[in-house]
């Protein structure tokens, strides 16, 4: 991955920065904005646009639009690009995230709904001390479980949402824990196996 | 038409605390607001930009919509409680299981964690035509798009239809009706409680709307009676995926015995009109009758008595027709996933 480019330097992070740099940009138009829409008194549940968000147990403080959607936020302003957008209707799965424990569709769920709960993305699910992979992600690898694996990521979080509330799910069950997410290739019965082993390493 | 898809159209937002607080919030954007419940059905609005409110109520913050109590014998369910908690609720599942099976086969598991059921029996219909931005009758042209010779129209009414033909796309709709439940709304003006099955309406009242929310109003709550708590029901939903697909036909039936004979029913159908179907006279001719094939073979040729199909959509009749006669004889729905 990008940690053994001997530069340390690689495309992925180049888009990182620059992806960075964006979020900078917007957030200075925020500090020079002049009063429009928000310069009146606020009424009662307006919100504001710097807020602060819990992800992967950090907290980020952004500037977040009043119509953005968590998908947008998590890859264009702080760069977790881990997620994908799919669709963005609702309808594959590929944004799917953990808000709270619970896997959401990111695409079509307001970042502002997400103020004070705990968000977990891909990137959130290894250790973040020594990097060993959550066991969702250990069975992925140890099964070789996607074809391209754009679907992967939301896969993979749809599958520890579900594992938090069922542990020893039958290949059935887990089959309709993740029915929400779609995979083009059709490798449907590749993933499960891979999911099921994950369950497996869960479970120790 | 082209869909724009880097950002949802520019809004106000807000997000009220408490139900007084959105209903001042209504109330005072009356002509220019959406309210954003699980936002499942806003989304594909906002994003085809087809609707650009001035002003978006978000009410995922106001606790009291949340939860499901017991109340009078019966339960109310918040208007914002997800679908995922109504099915796992164990007063739901034990007395009013056809709401938990209905509400399980609601789309797919991250829009039921998402999707709440207040949303869900308020959502907008899902006919292509109107959600495609054609200036239809729902949307206050003077043309039904689905209803031409040369219109796609495999999903749209057999009953009831009046000018538009479009159809409630509600799973828990259906179940919600049979069950006898009342939907709570808020407004400025106060506290009404409608009947479930008054809730819905038909083109033929108004033909650009699908419930009798007004402007102003909030849905806050769904109470079920105790009427039909532990009755024998049936749940069934036909649709061509299993996962995400709203119903091509979905049936709720709650029916109650005395001496081996039907002593009351409540049958209901959705995705066959404008709004649920209850099926009040095939009810009535099935009292005292005992629940064998018979019975559900009159029940199921009763129900779809009038049906006016339009080109692709034949098939619901004889759909509609088994899935009632189904409802009647009861035993397992057919075995999806």
């Amino acid at each position: 991955m990008t940690e053994d480019t001997p530069q340390g330097f690689s495309r992925r992070n180049f888009i990182k920065g620059v992806i960075a740099a964006g979020a900078v940009a917007s957030s200075s138009a925020y500090l020079f904005r002049t009063a429009t829409v928000h310069g009146q008194p606020s009424a009662a549940g307006a919100v504001e646009r710097l807020i602060t968000l819990t992800v992967n147990g950090q907290d980020r403080r952004i500037d977040v639009m009043p119509q953005e959607t968590l998908a947008m936020t998590l890859r264009y302003k702080l760069g977790l690009t881990g997620t994908k957008i799919g669709c963005d209707r609702a309808e594959c799965g590929a944004c799917t995230v953990l808000i709270d424990d619970v896997p959401h569709y990111s695409c079509s769920f307001l970042t502002h709904r997400a103020r004070g709960k705990k968000i977990v993305t891909i990137e959130g699910l290894a250790d973040a001390a020594t990097g060993k992979l959550s066991p969702v992600q250990q069975g992925v690898v140890d099964e070789q479980g996607f074809q391209c694996a754009f679907c992967m990521p939301g896969f993979v979080m749809a599958a520890t949402g579900y594992l938090k509330a069922n542990k020893n799910p039958t290949r059935q069950e887990l089959a309709h824990g993740v029915s929400g997410n779609l995979c083009r290739c059709q490798d449907y019965d590749k993933i499960l196996t891979a999911l099921m082993r994950g369950a497996e390493l869960m479970r120790g | 038409m082209a869909v724009i898809r880097d950002v949802l159209p520019a809004f106000e937002l807000f997000q009220p605390t408490t139900i007084d607080d959105a209903v001042r919030l209504v109330d005072k954007y009356r002509d220019d607001y959406w309210v954003l419940a699980g936002g499942l059905d806003s989304m594909d609005w906002l994003k085809d930009r087809l609707r650009k409110p001035r002003s978006v109520i978000d009410l995922s913050r106001i606790p009291e919509l949340v939860g499901i109590k017991e109340a009078n014998g019966g339960i109310e369910i918040g208007a914002m409680t997800p679908l995922t908690a109504v099915v796992r609720h164990p007063l739901v599942r034990d007395r009013f299981g056809l709401l938990a099976e209905a509400a399980e086969l609601v789309a797919s598991p991250q829009i039921r964690n998402q999707g709440t059921i207040g949303g869900n029996v308020s959502q907008d219909t899902r006919c292509w035509y109107y959600r495609g931005g054609w200036n239809c009758y729902r949307a206050g042209g003077n043309i039904c798009y689905a209803d031409t010779p040369t219109a796609i129209n495999r999903e749209h009414a057999i009953l009831d239809a009046d000018r538009c033909v479009a159809v409630s796309p509600s799973d828990t709709a259906p179940a919600l009706v049979a069950l006898e439940a009342q939907m709570v709304l808020r407004s400025a003006r106060g506290e009404r409680v409608v009947d479930a099955e008054h809730y819905f309406v038909g083109p033929g009242v108004d033909i650009t709307r699908m419930t009798v929310l007004e402007p102003g109003e909030i849905l806050t709550s769904i109470r079920i009676p105790a009427t039909w708590a532990g009755a024998q029901f049936y749940f069934e939903k036909v649709r061509d995926r299993q996962v995400w697909d709203f119903p091509l036909v979905n049936v709720a039936s709650a029916i109650k015995f005395a001496n081996g004979r039907i002593d009351g029913a409540r049958l209901v159908v959705g995705a066959v009109a404008a709004r649920p179907k209850r099926l009040a006279s095939v009810e009535a001719a099935i009292v005292g009758k005992p629940r064998d094939e018979q019975t559900a073979d009159m029940a199921g040729r009763m129900a779809v008595e009038g049906a006016v199909t339009l080109r692709h959509n034949g098939y619901k009749v004889p759909l509609m027709r088994n899935l009632v006669k189904r409802a009647i004889r009861g035993g397992p729905a057919a075995v999806t996933t």
